[in-house]
């Protein structure tokens, strides 16, 4: 390995790090934003210019807090729990390229850290699931029966969802025939996995949501049941972490959802600008980002027993259809 | 759950994004309270400028938080702050027990103490939170003179001034 490429690599992997830091400090404030205008308010727009260093103070206070650990918590667990929910939302990213390959001084560089990996797709999946890990040791560590029943309710729920979510991202493997993410992007350059499979792209999108327990699904938090859910006992920057890591899968499950469906960088002249593909990317995540803030500025918290029977009875039997329907087609008219 | 339902619960949030933000940018535009306002209590004055508070302390037994100290002492024609025999030497007011329910006003007999339309009351430490009585007193009006007044002997020996008729 060459000092320029170890260089690259470092660089693409700064950059990552900052596309989810910096992005979960801003979803933050776009979320305030959105839906202070969605209840006809007009949101945090006092610290700095519209209110844009609203995080930064945000992140100050939460410095000053208070680390607290209960007598009854398990020390190293409690500790390391955040840690582990927060990784997977950092490193998810790495297979994402986020634009075309760029020529610079008779170089090629790619815009991503591993796009061309071969199993992008099965990294996706893998890591995504490591964040169980973190909420349930958050909720079993603390000593609390809220966090742990925060946790269980997690965990049944994240696994629950996960094979939905594992069945609609076949549609865009079929379709492409390939699991690498640079190949499903090339697939698309015709027409969006969204159009082709319209239905995936909703179950996708519905699992998701529940997989980062937002609202409607964010049933592990549930402030009337459960006070906060899994992250009761964290204070100071081990609950800002959580936060982070929430917001940060928000990000990269986004970002996701508009490489394997939306068609990633791709756009109208992509392929003489190279710098449009960043832009059109960020276009597509936010526009998915203000989709899951509009959802839970409309949508109540479902009841538990609904979203168990929601996500078995419906949403998986529907991605298997959707699976099973892909591949006879597939088959039919031979890609 | 029925998707239809969700689509117009969806489209009846973004409808509000379209909406003018009823906000108030607070500090730089204030809404005006309505008349009947209970805010910052005051202690008002006579036209000619003397206290109508009478030291009585009547509003610190009907003040159901126990927020107002009252300590009275005697007028004399020289050193005048009231008409009557006694004017409040203390008056202080704990904005932090206070609820703002304004028996105190209702208790008044002069009319003296009021409860006026300012609502900013923020303090940083509990000593400033007490309110006293130079802070609560009306400026003194134009025509009128600052107490401790110099007045002509007998011309104010009632505490409770003359009603008017209410016809």
């Amino acid at each position: 390995m060459s000092a320029a490429s170890l260089l690259e690599w470092t660089l693409k992997s700064v950059v990552i790090f900052l596309i989810i830091v910096g992005g979960f400090a801003y979803t933050t404030l776009f979320e305030r934003r959105v839906q202070a205008r969605m209840q006809t308010r007009i949101g945090p727009n006092r610290a700095g210019p519209w209110g844009l260093l609203q995080p930064v103070a945000d992140g100050i206070k939460l410095i000053f807090k208070e680390e607290l650990i209960p007598a009854q918590a398990d020390k190293l667990l409690f500790l390391l729990a955040p840690v582990v929910t927060v990784l997977p939302a950092l490193i998810i990213l790495a297979v994402i390229p986020l634009g075309p390959a760029v020529q610079i001084a008779g170089r090629e560089y790619s815009l991503g850290l591993a796009s061309n990996v071969n199993v992008g797709v099965l990294y996706i999946l893998a890591v995504a699931s490591i964040a169980v890990y973190g909420i349930v040791i958050a909720g079993w560590s603390s000593g609390n029966k809220y966090a742990l029943l925060g946790g269980l309710r997690s965990s049944a729920q994240m696994v629950s969802y996960e094979l939905a979510l594992g069945l609609t991202v076949i549609g865009p493997i079929m379709l492409a025939g390939s699991m690498s993410i640079d190949q499903i992007i090339a697939g698309q350059r015709g027409l969006w996995y969204a159009v082709l499979q319209p239905l995936g792209f909703l179950i996708y999108f519905t699992a998701v949501v529940a997989e980062v327990n937002r609202s409607p699904f964010d049933m592990p938090e549930a402030e009337q049941e459960l006070t906060a859910g899994y992250h009761v006992e964290y204070s100071g920057m081990k609950f800002a972490l959580f936060f982070m890591a929430e917001y940060g899968k928000m990000i990269a499950v986004s970002f996701i959802g508009a490489t394997l469906f939306l068609g990633g960088y791709l756009g109208p002249f992509v392929d003489r600008f190279w710098w449009l593909g960043p832009i059109y990317l960020t276009i597509k995540v936010v526009a998915l980002l203000f989709v899951m803030v509009w959802l839970r500025a409309t949508l109540p918290r479902f009841r538990y027993d609904r979203l168990m029977a929601f996500g078995w009875k419906i949403l998986l039997p529907l991605s298997l259809l959707n699976v099973l329907v892909t591949a006879v087609v597939f088959v039919l008219v031979g890609g | 759950m029925n998707p239809l339902e969700i689509l117009r619960g969806l489209w009846t949030v973004f409808r509000n994004m379209l909406e003018k933000p009823v906000t108030y940018q607070y500090p730089e535009i204030k809404r005006p309270v309505r008349q009947r306002f209970k805010g910052r209590h005051e202690l008002k004055r006579y036209e000619n400028g003397l206290e109508k508070c009478i030291g009585c302390a009547l509003c610190a037994a009907a003040c159901p938080a126990d927020a107002i100290f009252v300590e009275a002492a005697e007028n004399t024609d020289e050193m005048r702050f009231s008409p009557g025999e006694r004017y409040a030497s203390t008056y202080e007011i704990n904005m932090l027990r206070c609820i703002f329910c304004g028996y105190c006003e209702d208790a008044c007999p002069t009319e003296a103490i009021v409860l006026e339309h300012n609502y900013e009351l923020s303090f940083t430490n509990r000593r400033e939170a007490i309110y006293p009585k130079e802070m609560l007193l009306v400026p003194v009006p134009p025509n009128g003179k600052p107490t401790p007044q110099q007045v002509p002997s007998g011309a104010f020996d009632k505490a409770i001034p003359e009603m008017e008729n209410p016809d």
